[in-house]
């Protein structure tokens, strides 16, 4: 595929235009007044542009990091709406690092309420533009919200440029552009003009106020749209960041110091040295990297340095560590982020006629495990300038942080940002980058790849903290009539944050706790607290972050709480939600229906349900696992979702397929464990997943019933907390036992 | 020392020690990135070829021992030539990330050369050793179910 300089200087070639890069619409600066927050930017035309128009068609540049989750396509779709462009005429680039493509969505993450009752508000794009300013620097993707953020922006990028190649095309006829047509890519009067025979007029043109397109007459918004990446991803011919190829590169490996964070007291390269192609080894102070002329033999070469490791500042094993988060629990509480009614006086109630049920849980740490290694590829060029190729999920502070590394000016460095082979939140530390830089400020003159070996990518992960839950509840004549639930472990967003930006954000860490404070529950008593534990393990956002522990603690919960009832599980949560929140209570009824909740109880089977809401969608699901003689079986599973404004459903369907089947796999496999202070599992043997045949089959309704118009939930992250719950309660359901500890394969025997 | 390799129909020759796995002489030595690395220890077959039409993990297959005709990816089809098999993938929607999809894609491949209309079991059989760590297996499954019948259709 074209990298973002190939195409402008073909774009430019092809139009000899004066706009360096061809024509390029979109660059709208966005004024504070919230009455007309549109001002076209009259100087920034050429400059971090979404649309590019050439002889081949449109271009549009997707800003978010491609990951698997599609939204380069669903972006495109939003611009294609407002262009009037074929979808066989669209191409897509992820484009530059740049300020104007900072993530609006991220205003839906900077609230302390819960999900559910901030998507009833009614959004004003104002509002979102309004908290610009705080946001300008986050080109970042994650927290699901890729689309959100691009809903309004890449519809208006599309409406500018169509506005602006009719504003072109009625001058040259000497007609008012309102009596003029677009359609296919042209724009049509009592002539008909191509979008790229007008591009180069229109991108001097200024069009005045446009105005986005009724839903009503959507074509390609709210469609399964046929993904712009899918035929290379099914040749071989996508070009991942581990595939740049560089005419005269060399291939590089790094080994880092399996004690997290430690130094490298020394290292001896002899022994790689002397085996055939290997060309250098470098010291990088906390690890080494190997130069070769393959990446295989680097990395044979780099497992025959010696190398004397210093310790790490955390607890040798997992025992001390998950001994160190319980320590949590003595401490006063981080967060009390839900606090409805008065849980103590009511669990001081004791049984009388019901019950009164306490449980402790526990999670592991996880690994991302992204099917693609990390890797980066770095050129340090005679003048001094850096060139970078890295999949990651934050452009511009990689960018930053490889400027810094070699202590060259930000402008020195040309970061390309190459679609990635998944991500789940574990391409966004600037690292592989970084190491790049640093190898390739070794070897100036030649551009270098350099690439983890899977067990570097394991062992170097930044993990998904493990957790303990402690919940007590109260029944009383068949209904919950208190919850409280605590949570202790380490913050992921204040030690990513510590490590990525120099400081951990103030007030109360919402991540140790999402998934368990803000579900729309309608408990008359109803506490969560959270309790962060110390504890310098590296940590990182991982699917769904706090929502992936916190959901496993409370769903499972709440199945305790419906057993010990005496209620099916099912119209228990449906009792407690109904008044609450409609969407959710009605997902919860579709995934009944879908899955035939009642006949799935039969012998030799069981089933389990769970929901969370997160990311703005809430997510039900119901699955069926079977006893056979090769051990369980996870048979069925049926997923209701509603993230309001569904803008690709063959896209929801996939993420929230994908989004549970990452979490059962964790549910079942997946366990980080430490020993010596190193991680102990270091390939897929040891960090398995899902595969065809233990995967279940899939039923997914999508529903657009949630929060006010416009509302849009994310979907790559909201199909996992509910997983790992639905499994665990219908293995309750099939066995008897409840499982509070993951991963389930310690625990049950399941066919392979 | 420079060794000739049959790949795709045509003779290259890699300039690599013999004990180097057909996967990096692929990649690394001639620039055919299609086939990937995903563990180096025949656990995830994201770097699936055909070996004289069988499935092979070229990260397990030294370039010194490799006697017969090499398909990789980017010899079953190519994005205006789609093979039926890559037709199903597409009209499927299969790939997410689509880092794995080569190697289950060249699984697939010899999966229906070996069984034209193969059942649930047997996909489970022959697919179970490539990993997808986006899930894309339910869509596979159907892509696979549909390229049988369209080659049985012709
Ligand atoms: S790379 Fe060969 S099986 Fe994983
Ligand atoms: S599509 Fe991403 S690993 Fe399979």
């Amino acid at each position: 595929m074209a990298s973002w300089k190939t195409i402008t200087r073909r774009s430019f070639l092809v139009l000899g235009a004066a706009v360096a890069g061809g024509a390029a619409f979109g660059a709208w600066k966005i004024a504070e007044v919230p009455a007309n927050p549109l001002v076209p930017g009259p100087d920034s035309v050429p400059l971090n542009p979404w649309v590019i128009i050439n002889a081949d068609g449109v271009t549009v540049i997707a800003p978010r990091a491609e990951m698997g989750q599609g939204i380069s396509t669903t972006l495109a779709a939003l611009v294609a709406e407002e262009l009037d462009v074929d979808w066989q005429q669209v191409r897509v680039l992820h484009g530059p690092p740049a300020q104007a493509y900072f993530n609006a969505g991220f205003v839906d993450r900077m609230s302390n309420e819960p999900d559910f009752i901030v998507s009833q508000r009614p959004k004003s794009h104002n509002a979102i533009l309004a908290a610009v300013p705080k946001i300008l620097s986050l080109q970042m993707t994650g927290g699901s919200t890729g689309a959100i953020g691009g809903f309004v922006q890449m519809r208006l990028a599309g409406a500018g440029a169509r506005e602006a190649l009719k504003a072109a095309a009625a001058k040259r006829l000497g007609v008012a552009p309102d009596t003029l047509k677009t359609e296919g890519g042209k724009v049509i009067g009592e002539k008909t003009f191509t979008y790229a025979e007008l591009a180069a007029e229109a991108a001097d043109l200024v069009p005045g106020d446009v105005t986005l397109r009724d839903p009503s007459t959507w074509r390609y918004v709210g469609k399964a749209m046929p993904r712009l990446d899918m035929v290379a991803k099914s040749t071989g011919t996508e070009v991942f960041g581990i595939d740049t190829w560089l005419p005269g590169m060399k291939f590089a490996t790094v080994r880092m110091n399996p004690r997290r964070g430690g130094a490298m007291k020394g290292f001896d390269p002899a022994p790689a040295l002397a085996m055939p192609g290997v060309a250098q080894v470098i010291g990088l102070g906390s690890g080494i990297a190997v130069v070769a002329d393959n990446t295989w033999t680097a990395m044979q070469a780099a497992e025959a340095v010696k190398i004397d490791w210093a310790e790490a500042d955390y607890p040798a094993d997992t025992e001390a560590m998950m001994t160190r988060i319980e320590a949590a629990f003595a401490t006063r509480p981080d967060s009390r982020m839900r606090d409805d009614g008065d849980v103590e006086a009511e669990l001081a109630k004791g049984p009388v006629s019901g019950a009164v049920i306490e449980a402790e849980y526990r999670v592991p740490f996880l690994a991302h495990a992204a099917m693609e290694p990390l890797n980066a590829t770095a050129w340090l060029k005679e003048d001094g300038s850096l060139e970078v190729w890295c999949g990651c999920q934050a452009p511009i502070m990689t960018r930053d942080a490889c400027a810094a590394a070699l202590r060259i000016d930000a402008e020195k460095v040309t970061l390309h940002v190459p679609v990635m082979g998944g991500g789940f939140g574990g391409r966004t530390d600037p690292v592989p980058a970084v190491l790049a830089a640093r190898v390739a400020a070794a070897m100036p003159g030649t551009p270098v790849k350099v690439t983890w070996s899977r067990e570097e990518d394991l062992t170097q992960d930044y993990y998904r903290p493990a957790a303990i839950a402690r919940l007590s509840g109260r029944i009383e004549g068949g209904k919950a009539t208190a919850l409280w639930g605590r949570t202790a472990t380490p913050s992921v967003t204040r030690n990513a944050l510590a490590r990525l930006v120099g400081f951990a954000p103030p007030g109360p860490d919402r991540g140790s706790v999402e998934g368990g404070f803000d579900q729309p529950y309608g408990l008359p008593n109803y506490r969560y607290d959270g309790h962060v534990a110390d504890l310098t393990v590296q940590l990182g956002f991982w699917r769904s972050v706090g929502n992936s522990m916190n959901a496993f603690f409370l769903e499972s919960f709440i199945d305790e709480m419906a057993h010990a009832a005496g209620a099916d599980p099912l119209a228990f949560r449906l009792d407690l939600m109904r008044d609450t929140h409609a969407p959710s209570a009605q997902l919860l009824e579709n995934v009944r229906e879908m899955s035939g909740w009642d006949g799935l109880k039969r012998p030799g089977y069981g089933r389990g349900v769970a929901f969370c809401y997160s990311f703005g969608t809430p997510v039900a699901e119901v699955l069926e696992v079977q006893q056979t003689d090769a051990g369980i079986r996870l048979t069925r599973a049926w997923i209701a979702c509603d993230p309001g404004l569904a803008m690709d459903p063959g896209i929801v369907e996939a993420q929230m397929t994908g989004a549970m089947v990452y979490g059962l796999s964790a549910a079942v496999h997946g366990a980080i464990t430490f020993a010596d202070q190193q991680v102990v599992e270091r390939n897929f043997p040891d960090y398995d997943a899902l595969r065809m045949p233990t995967t279940p089959a899939f039923e997914v309704a999508i529903l657009q019933n949630n929060g006010s118009f416009g509302h849009i939930g994310g979907v790559g992250e909201p199909g996992t907390p509910p997983a790992a719950p639905a499994l665990a309660n219908a293995l309750y359901d099939l066995t008897g036992i409840r499982a509070r500890e993951l991963p389930l394969n310690r625990q049950f025997s399941f066919a392979g | 020392m420079s060794i000739t390799l049959q790949i795709n129909g045509k003779p290259h020759e890699v300039d690599l020690p013999g004990e180097v796995p057909l996967l990096w002489a692929l990649r690394d030595g001639l620039g055919m990135t299609g086939t990937k690395f995903g563990c180096g220890v025949a656990a995830c077959g994201a770097c699936t070829v055909l070996v004289d039409g069988e499935a092979v993990r070229s990260c397990q297959l030294p370039i010194g021992e490799v006697t017969g005709a090499i398909t990789t990816i980017e010899g079953l089809g190519q994005p205006g030539n789609l093979a039926p098999i890559q037709a199903a993938w597409v009209r499927h929607q299969v790939a997410q990330c689509g880092y794995c999809q080569s190697g289950q894609i060249m699984q697939a491949a010899a999966l229906l050369a070996a069984n034209p209309e193969p059942t649930d079991q047997d996909i489970d059989a022959a697919m179970q050793g490539n990993l997808c760590r986006c899930g894309t297996y339910p869509r596979i499954r159907a892509a696979i179910h549909e390229a049988a019948a369209m080659m049985k259709a012709g």
